[in-house]
């Protein structure tokens, strides 16, 4: 594990230049696995801290974007000793190809690990739009 | 001195900027590359400390916390997704396999009273001081 360890932090995210954020927030890049199987695609990230109610899926035109706010769990009154990681929100942006099927996406979040399956549309053959010969 | 670090006397300090204060001072001197997974906070108050490390989607129950003395060893592991052959993967950037941390705690740990929770994917550990290790008040008699 040891040679992977610097993939293992916590990396954090670049400021979108289009502006900055209202959360006076550092924000990470979850790390994510995507697998891609028959009638779906399953983005798979980590994200500890998160759950339910603080992550927010957004779809914009075919941007995917994966929004995971956290609630610091500090304890109180207690005096940082030593700190290995930082604490902040989580954010990625994914661009989607059109064989999603939008409507459709589900996710669910379980001990920090959210899960999105995006189904694969019905064939893009609904898409295509018969020529007829004109009489 | 900044005078801004004097206007926070006698102020009620904001833990989530004191947090950011101090993780950013104190890991201005570790690089990131020799920190051994998983990366952990540790917090002290008095007699207790708290740690904390980030273990997403772990069975809580796998995890295994043991303290002798000072330290603290905490062992685990995660198992890669599993699919079919005829799924494939297009990134695979999350951790998975075993893992031991050993982590040395300021004061001698009650093993006995030790507590651990995991929530939202973040094991909490409180370790109270071991009795035995507490500093004892000596009373100084006059002659």
């Amino acid at each position: 594990m040891a040679d992977a360890s610097k993939e293992l932090h916590k990396k954090e995210a670049e400021t979108p230049e289009k502006g900055e954020r209202t959360r006076e927030r550092r924000v990470y890049t979850p790390a994510v696995d995507i697998i891609e199987r028959k009638d779906d695609i399953i983005v798979i990230a980590d994200m500890p801290g998160v759950d339910e109610n603080s992550v927010d899926i957004m779809i914009e035109k075919n941007v995917l974007t994966l929004y995971g706010k956290v609630e610091a769990d500090i304890p109180e009154k207690h005096v940082l000793y030593l700190s290995e990681y930082g604490i902040g929100d989580y954010q990625r942006v994914f661009t989607l190809t059109d064989e999603v099927d939008r409507e459709k996406i589900q996710a669910t979040v379980k001990n920090g690990v959210l899960r999105i399956v995006l189904p694969k549309a019905e064939a893009v053959k609904t898409r295509k739009i018969a020529v007829k010969a004109e009489a | 001195m900044l005078w801004s670090d004097l206007e926070r006397i006698g102020r009620l300090i904001d833990p989530w900027r004191e947090f950011e204060r101090v993780n950013r001072s104190l890991s201005r001197w570790v690089s990131p590359s020799t920190i051994e997974f998983p990366a952990v906070n540790v917090w002290v108050a008095g007699d207790t400390a708290v740690v904390t490390t980030e273990l997403p989607g772990i069975d809580p129950s796998a995890i295994d916390i043991s303290v002798v003395g000072k330290t603290l060893t905490l062992r685990g592991s995660r198992k890669p997704e599993e699919f079919k052959e005829n799924e494939s993967y297009h990134r695979r950037e999350r951790w998975h396999g075993q893992f031991t941390k050993t982590i040395e705690l300021p004061f001698d740990i009650d093993s006995g009273k030790v507590d651990a929770q995991y929530r939202k994917g973040i094991l909490r550990i409180t370790l109270p001081r071991a009795e035995a290790d507490k500093p004892r008040k000596i009373s100084v008699k006059s002659v």
